[in-house]
């Protein structure tokens, strides 16, 4: 059941709905047994910070934070924040100036740089592969470093191309001869080579095309949901950050961390006015994007079948909370909803007042139901299951109340960072007077 | 000094009046008969030209890699190349006959320090036009400084290399037709045998010409096997 959600989840190319739950390891033995455990690290910034020679401020400062082995964490703030700098001290492309990043409780710092970066997968923006290799020696260049014998290396070369959607065709071609997604598809598959507990990722997708990057976002997503490796993902964009992130790490400039938090708790509670204005004034409707219709509390509707008792039938729709029933076939498939005129003899007949459009699914993203709504001009639709039984009614109010934050509760979600000075203030004057 | 200039005029042919030889013209048939006097100076240009465009890749490649790890020995280095090269070549060679005596050593010695301008300049420039992020992928992949240079910077800087070898190649063949001067002998020696006789002229100098174009062709097809990702274009 929980592996079937999964697939589900991540074929969807809307989004994704509350990825921490969703994607967090299965903790039953079943599926541990059938799915050997995926190799992760977990990862932890200690204080790190990197002064450049004859740069008086920090490009990071301070930075803690942990990614649990198995997560996504994206690194999101403004351009020259230090979001490149934080990532590159982790694989030690840059070095840290105080504090320390620890990789399974290991200092990155013992050790040897060539070494760590081994075990680090690594993929940037400008992607970076060698133009004189052709596809397969690229993907090959770290096993073969690492001193696999050449039949595990072709075996995995081919595993590879094919996780990454690439036809069998192009390991042989140079780099020259593909697409940009082709080549970022290369990039991605290279850097997963050796299977590395570890994946360091600066805008992977920066570069490509909208429709292609969703495309790539969403294959990313579909890959990770199977191999499961702790990834720290670099992005200037809150919707990418939003999409692909489990934890979502905000920095503003000097490296400072603004906020790290899931998805859903960014949007609803953002630490500060900076992580505010950066998620956007639409951070209601994106969180729209992160639910389901299956996360939230829809409305119960009587169901009715043809030729049943009208008696009957009136005292389900005392029941539900609406008093518009629904006519349903013999499978519980809503047919569209009933008219007064479908109750004046002894049983319902099948007098449709209009038919049931649009069908919303459990497993619509809230934001695309919602669209679909707008687009019907309708306040509410039926709402089905994956069988097509009616589950529910979703409205236009449903939505509203699940976007309705509980002001009590609003900057009292777990804040991992220090509140800023300035919000101190703002707090206790709140206090006080009550 | 004058002892020292092969210059005197050899009898290589008839004087006999009358024939297309006494005439000093282009005689086909002379050229049949004489052929085999031209394969020795023949080779000897084959080695020199050869032995100064190794040695002379040898030590442009050193300089090249300790300008490549240290900035600063670029500069100077690039400059004293172009120093090098513009002494004239006779000159070259008659001045290092005092301290090397005469001799294919000495010939090598001047030709190799005119090779030095293209190749140390071209191996420079191939290495520092990689791709920055090209480096920092193999370096963010765990690749050593020395693996980076060998397996992609260097590869990488083939094409520009060998065109600097091609130039190189094609210059000393033409710079070893004055290696007589230093007594090291080549095509240029056979054409100072008798240097107002057009067959012989002819014949020597073109068989230099077809040697710069030989080891041209040499050179471009070996660049052509080696760098097969160059063919590579948008399929
Ligand atoms: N090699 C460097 N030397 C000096 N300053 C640098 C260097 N790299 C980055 N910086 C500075 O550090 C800050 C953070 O840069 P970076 O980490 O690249 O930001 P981001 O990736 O968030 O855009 C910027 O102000 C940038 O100018
Ligand atoms: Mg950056």
């Amino acid at each position: 059941m929980g592996q079937s959600r999964d697939l589900h989840i991540f074929d969807d190319a809307a989004g994704r709905a509350y990825p921490r739950e969703v994607t967090a390891p299965q903790t039953s033995p079943n599926s541990e047994a059938v799915r050997p455990r995926p190799q992760a690290a977990t990862l932890e910034f200690r204080s790190a910070t990197k002064r450049y020679p004859g740069q008086e401020d920090a490009a990071v400062d301070g930075l803690s934070l942990t990614v649990p082995a198995g997560e996504i964490c994206v690194l999101v703030g403004p351009s020259g924040c230090g979001k490149t700098t934080a990532m590159r001290m982790v694989n030690r492309m840059i070095e840290i100036t105080e504090g320390d990043i620890l990789l399974d409780d290991r200092s990155v710092r013992d050790r040897a740089p060539a070494e760590l970066r081994r075990e680090i997968g690594y993929a940037i923006q400008q992607i970076g592969l060698f133009p004189h290799l052709t596809v397969a020696a690229n993907v090959a260049v770290v096993p073969r470093l690492l001193g696999w014998d050449r039949d595990r290396i072709e075996a995995r070369v081919r595993e590879l191309l094919e996780l990454v959607s690439l036809e069998e065709g192009t390991a042989e071609r140079y780099p020259a001869q593909l697409s940009g997604g082709q080549r970022q598809r290369v990039g991605v598959a290279r850097a997963l080579a050796a299977d590395p507990p570890l994946m360091l990722m600066d805008e992977p997708f920066g570069a490509i095309d909208p429709i292609n990057r969703e495309r790539l976002q969403n294959e990313f997503l579909r890959l990770q949901a199977e191999i499961r490796k702790t990834v720290v993902f670099v992005t200037h964009d809150i919707d990418e950050a939003i999409k692909m992130g489990d934890r979502i790490a905000v920095l503003r400039a000097g490296g400072r961390l603004a906020q790290y938090a899931s998805p859903a708790e960014l949007l609803m509670y953002p630490a500060d006015e900076f992580v505010e204005d950066f998620v956007g004034a639409d951070r209601a409707l994106k969180r729209l994007a992160l639910q389901r219709v299956r996360d939230i509390d829809l409305w119960s509707a009587a169901t009715v079948r043809s030729g049943e008792p009208v008696d009957e039938a009136r005292r389900k729709i005392a029941e539900a909370d609406i008093d518009m029933p629904v006519l349903v076939d013999d499978h519980g498939r809503p047919q569209g909803w009933l008219s007064e005129r479908g109750f004046a003899g002894e049983r319902v007949r099948p007098e449709l007042r209009s038919r049931a459009e649009p069908l919303v699914e459990l497993d619509d993203v809230l934001r695309d139901a919602l669209a679909d709504l707008i687009e019907s001009e309708v306040h509410y639709s039926p709402v089905v299951d994956s069988g097509g039984r009616l589950a529910g009614v979703l409205s236009l109010e449903v939505i509203s109340q699940t976007l309705h934050v509980p002001p009590e509760r609003a900057r009292t979600g777990p804040q991992l960072v220090d509140p800023a000075p300035g919000e101190d203030d703002a707090v206790s004057a709140e206090v006080e007077p009550a | 000094m004058s002892a020292l200039l092969p210059l005197a005029q050899l009898e290589i042919r008839s004087r006999r009046g009358g024939t297309c030889e006494s005439e000093d013209g282009f005689c086909p048939d002379w050229i049949a008969d004489n052929l085999d006097r031209y394969v020795s100076p023949l080779l000897e240009h084959v080695v020199l030209t050869v032995a100064s465009v190794g040695i002379g890749f040898a030590i442009a490649f050193a300089l090249a890699l300790l300008a490549h790890r240290r900035e600063w020995v670029s500069a100077p280095v690039g400059a004293l190349t172009s120093v090098l090269f513009t002494i004239p070549s006779v000159a070259a060679f008659l001045l290092l006959v005092p301290l090397t005596g005469l001799g294919v050593l000495t010939a090598i010695i001047a030709l190799v320090a005119y090779t030095q301008v293209f190749l140390f300049r071209n191996i420079v420039n191939g290495l520092s036009n990689v791709a920055e992020e090209t480096k920092d992928a193999a370096r963010g992949m765990g690749l050593t400084d020395r693996q980076v240079l060998w397996r992609v910077e260097l590869p990488l800087a083939v094409p520009e290399i060998l065109a600097g070898v091609r130039i190189a190649t094609v210059t000393t063949v033409n710079l070893a037709t004055l290696a007589f001067f230093a007594g090291a002998g080549g095509l240029g020696a056979q054409i100072y045998t008798d240097i107002t006789f057009r067959s012989n002229v002819v014949v020597a100098g073109g068989l230099a010409i077809l040697l710069a174009a030989a080891f041209d062709l040499m050179v471009l097809g070996g660049q052509r096997l080696a760098t097969p990702w160059r063919r590579a274009t948008a399929a």
